[in-house]
């Protein structure tokens, strides 16, 4: 076993998956260099007709990804949160509802990785954390790991599903560390993590805290700081959106009566209004507190160091969520 | 039309102003006073001077990532530009756009942007307001080679040759995006040679040479404010730094050579510019010191001004984010 980066994990699930299957290929922009760390030494060991330096050009690459899967490809996709905007139309018109609207002909095996910067003073183009617009969007998986054990696991496991898979990599997350077992010390020699299944990073009693990518970390700083004062937060990470485990988290609520959502997407319409309609439609009985959500302000991303760092969520603003749920 | 001695003298004063600024920006960078991104111009400092060179104060810049150069050579002052850089309320922007959202609507700076070509569009947009107000500003949008592969950058084109809007397309070539190559990310030898699939004319130009990029721009201008339709103008350039701050961290191969680089660094536009200027006999070695050593100093306090000036309040967060607030 051996302590790996996040990124190290993905670089590693993208050699196993492309060494595996010879029609999984990557493309990107800057992949020859690795601007974006996954991606060093790919192109000496699989070829250039493997691993492709695109123009710049999402609408049209990310498009051609989905034309090739139609036909028998496993592409990888390499871009950033911001970067989606200008392939939506190929990613909601097109990836989103072509197996659908086509009668369950087409097979779209493409698996976007995404790299979701914030927090680094890049300004509001630069800064986007937009998997709540394509939870929005039917036919879209939607995977944020939050750790490399996770990162590496829930890689292999997007690559070989059948459905467009969009995985974003936290960058808050990215150069965390986490143990990742050697293939071979796993049963059956790989390491996958499967879909829809919730990780209970944290168990406790008092409190379920529901963190999402780079939530859960804060969830985690929040426990600790609570543990002092006796207060037990139970921490879960969902790992994926859509599909999402609500049961996991149901049955958390059903214990502790009491469920903070902690979100770094902007708050309206994210990840975590989503999870706390569910908790309320579906957990109400068991609920002792109004839900308490910690997402992003509804703002645009300030540049300046003296107002960014005031809107993401922070273990201090879940400390007094959780506060407010005791209360 | 030619460039009089006032003109040439201020051309090289807004490139100097330019490279000093720049300059500035990397020795605050390495201090870890700037924590974003930026992108430096050097190298490529003709290509926004000469392009504004042609330009009315009322006339529209829009630009991208590289977004020190063109609010410059467009008139915008350094200190406010400074201070928007180390996010102050002071800024261009109030601090909340920083380096790369460079912007003054009161000199026609109409933005510069991260997203690559998408200020292509907004820029054409500027020109069909002056066609349908029937006003005779006109608008210039600055973008690089990469950008150029953008559906944005050839969308736009098209919807201005159709209407003859009075845009000038300024694509600087560098050779790069980021470490791609042009040559592994753009299907024809030149930019330019696009011009005529969209119905307009390309011009390609010597961008290490200001006089030569205001000639290029100045006829351009003039077909634009006639209502003759758009131009493409492809300037040559280099960047002389990485390409963006911080970066040399990150890449660690070599993606263009030491040898293309210093080669490169030979044909410094400034140098260029002096040298035309003084051997044209519109200036004198002495006045170009004389140039430079101000400049120098107003960056100086550029810097001075952009520390001393306050950084926002947490309440002004909210401000700015609707014109009827919700
Ligand atoms: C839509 C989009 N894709 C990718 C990026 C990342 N990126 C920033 S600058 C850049 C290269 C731009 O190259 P070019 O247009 O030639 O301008 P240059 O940096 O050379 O001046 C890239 C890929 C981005 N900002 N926006
Ligand atoms: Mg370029």
């Amino acid at each position: 076993m051996a302590m790996k980066t996040y990124i190290q994990a993905i670089a590693e699930a993208t050699v196993e998956e492309m060494e595996r299957d010879e029609t999984v290929f990557t493309m990107g922009e800057d992949l020859r260099q690795s601007v974006y760390g996954a991606t060093a030494g790919l192109v000496d060991r699989f070829g250039e007709d493997r691993v492709i330096d695109t123009p710049l050009s999402e609408n049209g690459f990310f498009g051609a990804a989905l034309g090739a899967s139609l036909c028998g490809m496993r592409p990888i996709v390499e871009t950033v949160t911001s970067f989606l905007w200008v392939g939506m139309d190929q990613l909601i018109s097109q990836a989103s509802k072509m197996r659908y609207m086509f009668g369950g002909q087409a097979e779209l095996p493409v698996t976007f990785r995404i790299r979701m910067f914030y927090a680094r003073g890049a300004a509001a183009h630069h800064s986007d954390r937009n998997y709540p617009i394509f939870m929005n969007t039917p036919g879209l998986k939607i995977i944020c790991p939050t750790n490399a054990y996770d990162a590496k696991g829930l890689m292999k496991t997007a690559v070989r599903d059948n459905d467009v898979c969009m995985l974003f990599e936290d960058g808050i997350a990215i150069s965390s560390r986490a143990e990742v077992p050697d293939n071979e010390d796993l049963p059956g020699g790989e390491l996958l993590v499967p879909f829809g299944v919730a990780n209970t990073v944290r168990a406790g009693s008092d409190v379920t805290v529901v963190g999402i990518a780079g939530g859960v970390q804060h969830a985690l700083d929040a426990a600790k700081v609570l543990e002092a004062e006796g207060v037990s937060l139970e921490v879960i990470d969902p790992r994926t959106l859509v599909p999402l485990d609500i049961e996991t988290i149901l049955n958390s609520v059903e214990r502790t009566g009491r469920l903070v959502v902690v979100d770094p997407a902007h708050k309206m319409c994210s990840a975590a209004s989503q999870i706390a309609a569910s908790v309320a439609q579906e957990g109400f009985w068991s609920l002792q507190a109004p839900i308490q959500v910690v997402a992003s302000e509804q703002v645009n991303v300030p540049y300046s160091p003296a107002l960014e760092p005031l809107i993401y969520p922070t273990p201090e603003k879940v400390v007094a969520a959780v506060r407010t749920v005791l209360d | 039309m030619e460039l009089d001695r006032q003109q040439l003298e201020e051309m090289y004063r807004r490139m100097c102003r330019i490279r000093y600024f720049e300059e500035a920006v990397i020795k605050i960078h390495s201090s870890g006073e700037l924590i974003g991104p930026a992108h430096p111009y050097i190298g490529e400092e003709a290509v926004a001077v000469g392009v504004c060179a042609a330009l009315r104060d009322d006339d529209r810049i829009a630009g991208n990532h590289r977004s020190h150069g063109h609010p410059i050579a467009k008139g915008g002052d350094v200190k406010r530009a400074m201070a928007e850089i180390l996010g102050k309320v002071d800024g261009f922007c109030k601090g909340k756009g920083g380096s790369m959202h460079l912007a003054d609507f009161s000199i026609g700076i109409l933005g510069e942007s991260g997203i690559v070509a998408s200020s292509v569009p907004i820029a054409t947009g500027a020109a069909l307001a002056s066609k349908l107000g029937k006003k005779d500003f006109i608008s210039v949008v600055f973008f690089g080679d990469g950008a150029s592969n953008q559906g944005a950058c050839h969308e736009s084109m098209n919807m201005a040759a159709l209407w003859d809007l009075p845009v000038i397309f300024v694509c600087e070539n560098n050779g790069y995006a980021i470490t791609t190559s042009y040559r592994n990310s753009v299907s024809v030898d030149h930019v330019s040679d696009r011009a005529s699939a969209y119905g307009m004319p390309g011009v390609l130009v010597d961008g290490q040479d200001a006089i030569a990029v205001w000639e290029a721009t100045n006829e351009a201008v003039v077909r634009a404010r006639a209502g003759e339709g758009p131009t493409l103008i492809e300037a040559m350039t280099y960047r002389f730094e990485e390409h963006s701050l911080g970066l040399d961290r990150i890449v660690k191969s070599q993606y263009r050579t030491q040898e293309e680089v210093d080669e490169a660094k030979m044909r410094d536009p400034l140098d260029i510019h002096r040298a035309a200027i003084i051997s044209h006999g519109f200036t004198t070695d002495a006045e170009c010191d004389e140039i430079e050593a101000t400049v120098k100093s107003e960056i100086d306090e550029a810097v001075e001004f952009a520390r001393n000036s306050p950084f926002p309040e947490p309440g002004d967060l909210y401000d700015d984010m609707w014109a009827t607030p919700v």
